[in-house]
């Protein structure tokens, strides 16, 4: 019986945990080589949510409908994303993180807004698609199989993105950026091509993220905001840059959220955050990352 | 250095303390709000502006100073002359602690471990029941006794909230000479060199991040007073005070007044409480107007609002900046 219970709740921190994953892999990448901490990356995942439903609702009676939805909403974002990037955030890269910082709050409370006025205030839902609608027997314990599905994607995803990084030219670059941009740009690859890239794929995520997360939880206003914060957090513990810091990061964070709800009900989201000052107080760069210079 | 000074806070101050004689009930309401959120903008500017710290969790100290002098009036119906100070105390305390290990950060580092102090802040708030109230809050937290006011010609018939609007403009406006003389005194200019170039100041002797730390205190001791004043101010305290994007919020309106300028936040504390009760009027989507005004700012007008008159005033004047 309690091994059931402790086995229930690792499978929630671990779903938990893979959403992170998604959502802070793109936050991890902007910051590693952009050296911005981008607040709008919740934006991104909210609107990615709503994006979905709305795909959904066109394509209404059609089976498929959702994996085209969430295909659609993925690509409006991460295009949402190429714009702010070539027409506001480029010319902020000379100046002060404070810039940066408000910059990208300002599309926060806009894109706030924008969701607001175009899908209202209320709850939204998504059926699951039906193709992963049912569930499975394990240990004693029922898990959804659209549960299950997201713990595949989560590592699949980490191990595509370590591939590209490590073994491809692009990821050579991409590292070289994160390392030495102004060397890189002497030598005369072109920067701004990357971070236009960096900051694209990076919406992209947020954007399929919270498409996926819809048929899980339901989509309200202020998601945003409430889901970038857990984002920092992931990216803080597993080392802000770092691909692999950030899966370890959200297992580590969906685990103690889980398992905190267990022993203090009512002190699980002060662990999250103490557990955040302390790895930023001892080190800094995270477990996983790698101090800068 | 210019020869002679103008006493704004004096002047500011009077001019404000017509506002129950003159205004509405609702005047007096907006007046208090913004008086209040010129201090709290001020103390967080001591860091923004003089220091060139970015504190993404300011708010965590103003949610403090609220919650300690609201648990000590209402709960343990202690008097504002104790409470008031305590909260002060308790805030430095804790800006102390917490600062300790901020100061030790740098840049995004600095701003993220503020962040996450000011939501631990907030998740002890939200759930810490028998003590915060947790997502319920404090209501009814008791205005100070102010009984000796009435004594004061003048100031006998007046409600309750109007005397406690003028008692604690009188604070504030002590806070606001204290802060000027902290930013104008050679700390303050200490602070600035730390600002504007950390490795020198380090090699001419100057302990950099004991001077940080002393500025962190100072910052979070004045956004608890601020904070304390609030929370009678508006009945209560509760855990949305504390949440991060207050932060934000009051570090738009450092930078919507201009940074630069020790008037330039209650300058942006006054645009902005007035633009946003102008505005709420007309729609519900104040955070779209907030966010473009944001942008632009941070396109056009870095230097905010102060800034900007600044330099037009060079301009037409062809005076140099003192």
């Amino acid at each position: 019986m309690a091994g059931t219970l402790l086995f229930s709740q690792f499978m929630g921190g671990l779903t938990t945990a893979m959403f992170l994953f998604l959502i802070a892999s793109g936050l991890s990448l902007v910051f590693g080589v952009m050296r911005v901490i981008n607040f709008a990356h919740g934006s991104f995942y909210m609107l990615g949510a709503y994006l979905a439903w709305q795909g959904m609702a066109w394509l209404d009676p059609w089976v498929g409908g959702f994996w085209i939805a969430t295909l659609f909403a993925a690509t409006s974002v991460a295009l949402l994303g190429a714009i702010v990037e070539r027409l506001f955030f480029r010319s902020l890269y000379g100046r002060e993180e404070l810039y940066q910082l408000l910059f990208t709050y300002a599309l926060v409370l806009i894109l706030g807004d924008v969701a607001k006025f175009l899908w209202g205030t209320g709850q939204i839902s998504v059926s699951t698609p039906p193709s992963l609608s049912g569930s499975i027997e394990i240990f004693g314990t029922t898990q959804p199989l659209y549960n299950l599905f997201v713990l595949a994607i989560g590592p699949a995803i980490a191990f595509c993105g370590w591939l590209v990084l490590n073994r491809t030219g692009i990821g050579r670059m991409v590292r070289a950026a994160q390392m030495d941009r102004e060397m890189l740009d002497a030598l005369g690859a072109n920067v701004g091509t990357i971070y236009t890239g960096m900051f694209v794929i990076s919406a992209f995520f947020a954007g399929l993220s919270g498409a996926l997360i819809t048929p899980i939880q339901s989509i309200v206003p202020g998601m945003d905001v409430l889901i970038i914060v857990q984002a920092f957090i992931v990216v803080v513990i597993g080392g802000m840059g770092s691909l692999w810091g950030t899966f370890w990061g959200s297992v580590i964070y969906g685990q103690v959220l889980s398992f905190g709800i267990l022993i203090f009900p009512s002190f699980s989201l002060f662990s999250v955050f103490a557990l955040m000052a302390v790895i930023l107080i001892v080190r800094p760069w995270g477990l996983f990352g790698k101090p800068l210079l | 250095m210019s020869a002679r000074r103008v006493p704004w806070t004096l002047i500011v101050f009077l001019v404000a303390a017509t506002v129950p004689w003159v205004g509405s009930r609702y005047d007096t309401f907006l007046a208090e709000q913004i008086a209040i959120d010129a201090l709290f903008a001020v103390s967080l500017n001591l860091l923004l502006g003089t220091t060139g710290l970015v504190s993404f969790g300011h708010v965590a100290y103003f949610g403090v100073g609220a919650y300690v002098c609201g648990i000590l009036m209402k709960t343990y119906e202690l008097p504002f002359v104790v409470a008031f100070p305590a909260a002060g105390l308790g805030t430095a305390a804790f800006a102390l602690v917490s600062g300790y290990f901020c100061v030790r950060l740098i840049k995004l580092y600095f701003a993220m471990l503020t962040l996450a102090f000011s939501q631990i802040v907030w998740a002890i708030c939200y759930k810490w029941n028998d003590m915060t109230g947790g997502d319920q809050g404090l209501p009814e937290i008791p205005y100070p006794n102010l009984d000796w006011m009435s004594s004061i010609p003048g100031l006998g018939d007046l409600r309750i909230n109007d005397q406690f609007y003028l008692f604690s403009l009188v604070l504030i406006a002590i806070s606001l000479a204290v802060l000027q003389r902290i930013v104008r005194s050679p700390f303050g200019r200490v602070l600035t060199t730390i600002r504007d170039n950390p490795e020198r100041a380090a090699f001419i002797g100057i302990n950099v991040r004991a001077y940080q730390l002393a500025a962190f205190v100072v910052a979070g001791t004045f956004a608890g007073f601020a904070g304390a004043l609030y929370g009678i101010f508006s009945r209560g305290v509760f855990a949305d005070y504390v949440f991060w994007s207050k932060s934000a919020e009051v570090m738009i309106m450092a930078i919507l007044g201009g940074m630069d300028f020790f008037w330039g936040p209650p300058v942006g504390a006054l645009a902005l409480v007035w633009l946003n009760q102008e505005i709420t009027d007309v729609t519900q989507y104040w955070p779209f107007v907030l966010g473009t005004i944001l942008l632009v700012l941070l396109f056009a007008f870095p230097g905010g609002i102060v800034g900007g008159v600044h330099a037009l005033w060079i301009r037409t004047r062809g005076k140099d900046r003192a």
